[in-house]
């Protein structure tokens, strides 16, 4: 499974991780919808970490799409939400 | 649902709007490979934004540097010469110079890693767009209808998700180079009015006046200590000075040296 990091780049995950990173998903989640900023971005970091960890780059020159896309590193909350609301968003 | 296949959708729903706007899937390939080419100039350009940016930073940051050296240096000269005052002034602003200074190290740190980030993207679309065109060739060259859409749908949504992340990295990075051109204004700004001690500021260096003044009568006195060493009649003032004595002994003391001054010149 390739998950991708936004502003880092794409990961090559094994499938076997999926149950962890949803529970760790579930906490952003969680933080997000208590409107917890603190929560949220230790949620966001942990979950980066993990897959930093467990992730082994894919080829540059690869021309896959990932399953999942995280936010960058540094997202607050509200950006994050605006990625989710608005498609316009994202530009190109 | 979850956070990170909400924002995978996100993206995939924008290059299916994409590939559903064009009718000929060769010419899909073409739009994307000429929006890509695009793309890629965008991010050398922000490359270099924020590395200008950095590097106005870095020069305000040893200005600054120089800037607090030098209040430092006087402070120490006011306080050898005794003028307490003339020192807490020059290190109460060698304090302000520490301030910005810290806050421009923390704005060139954010600057720096803006600046891998973005070659770190620019690279990765580069080898994309390469791996892109190779396929295009590819598909076009033996292009069949009926497998040609499903190639070209596939290669398109993997290099659409790559263009909307290094897009984001660019707004960002603009964002940010933004903030940050006006914070080096601002400083400059400061620098010009004098409000921040420039180093090129010499004129306006109060504290600087100040010491030269002290400095230049501390040297007419020690000159005039020295003629009069020289004269014969050296020792006669420091004991005066020292036993505090009778305030019209000075001047005898000197009038027998403008007497021989005035004899060597004639």
């Amino acid at each position: 499974m390739i998950v991708r990091i936004l502003g880092e780049g794409q990961l090559e995950i094994d499938d076997s991780a999926v149950t962890e990173l949803n529970e760790l998903d579930a906490k952003l989640e969680a933080a997000c919808e208590g409107n917890d900023e603190t929560a949220f971005t230790v949620a966001l970091d942990n979950l980066l970490s993990r897959v930093r960890a467990i992730g082994r780059p894919v080829e540059d020159d690869a021309l896959e799409p990932s399953e999942l896309i995280l936010p960058q590193q540094d997202a607050t909350m509200d950006e994050v939400r605006k990625l989710l609301s608005d498609d316009g968003l994202i530009p190109g | 649902m979850s956070v990170m296949k909400r924002v995978s959708m996100i993206f995939r729903a924008k290059a299916n709007k994409t590939l559903d706007r064009l009718e000929d899937p060769r010419e899909t390939l073409d739009y994307s490979y000429q929006s890509q080419l695009e793309l890629l100039q965008k991010v050398r350009r922000g490359v270099a934004d924020v590395a200008t940016s950095r590097k106005r930073i870095e020069l305000q940051m040893n200005q600054l540097e120089q800037s607090s050296g030098k209040l430092d240096k006087q402070a120490r000269d006011a306080l050898s010469a005794g003028r307490e005052d003339l020192a807490r002034e020059a290190l109460s602003r060698k304090s302000g110079v520490q301030g910005q200074l810290a806050d421009l190290q923390t704005q060139y740190t954010s600057l720096q890693s803006e600046e891998e980030k973005l070659t770190g993207a620019s690279q990765r679309l580069q080898a994309k767009v390469d791996a892109f065109r190779t396929r295009k060739e590819t598909i076009k060259a033996t292009y069949t209808a009926a497998e040609a859409q499903t190639r070209i749908n596939e290669a398109f949504t993997g290099i659409s998700e790559e263009m909307g992340d290094v897009g984001l990295a660019i707004q960002r990075a603009e964002d940010k180079t933004e903030q940050m051109r006006a914070r080096a204004g601002a400083i400059d700004e400061l620098m010009a009015s004098g409000a921040l001690d420039d180093v090129v500021s010499g004129p306006r260096d109060d504290i600087q006046a100040e010491l030269d003044r002290m400095g230049a009568s501390h040297d007419v006195d020690h000159e005039l200590e020295q003629m009069k060493t020289e004269l014969g009649q050296g020792s006669a003032p420091r004991e005066l000075e020292g036993s505090a004595g009778p305030a019209e002994s000075p001047a005898p003391a000197a009038q027998p040296a403008d007497r021989q001054q005035a004899g060597e010149g004639q």
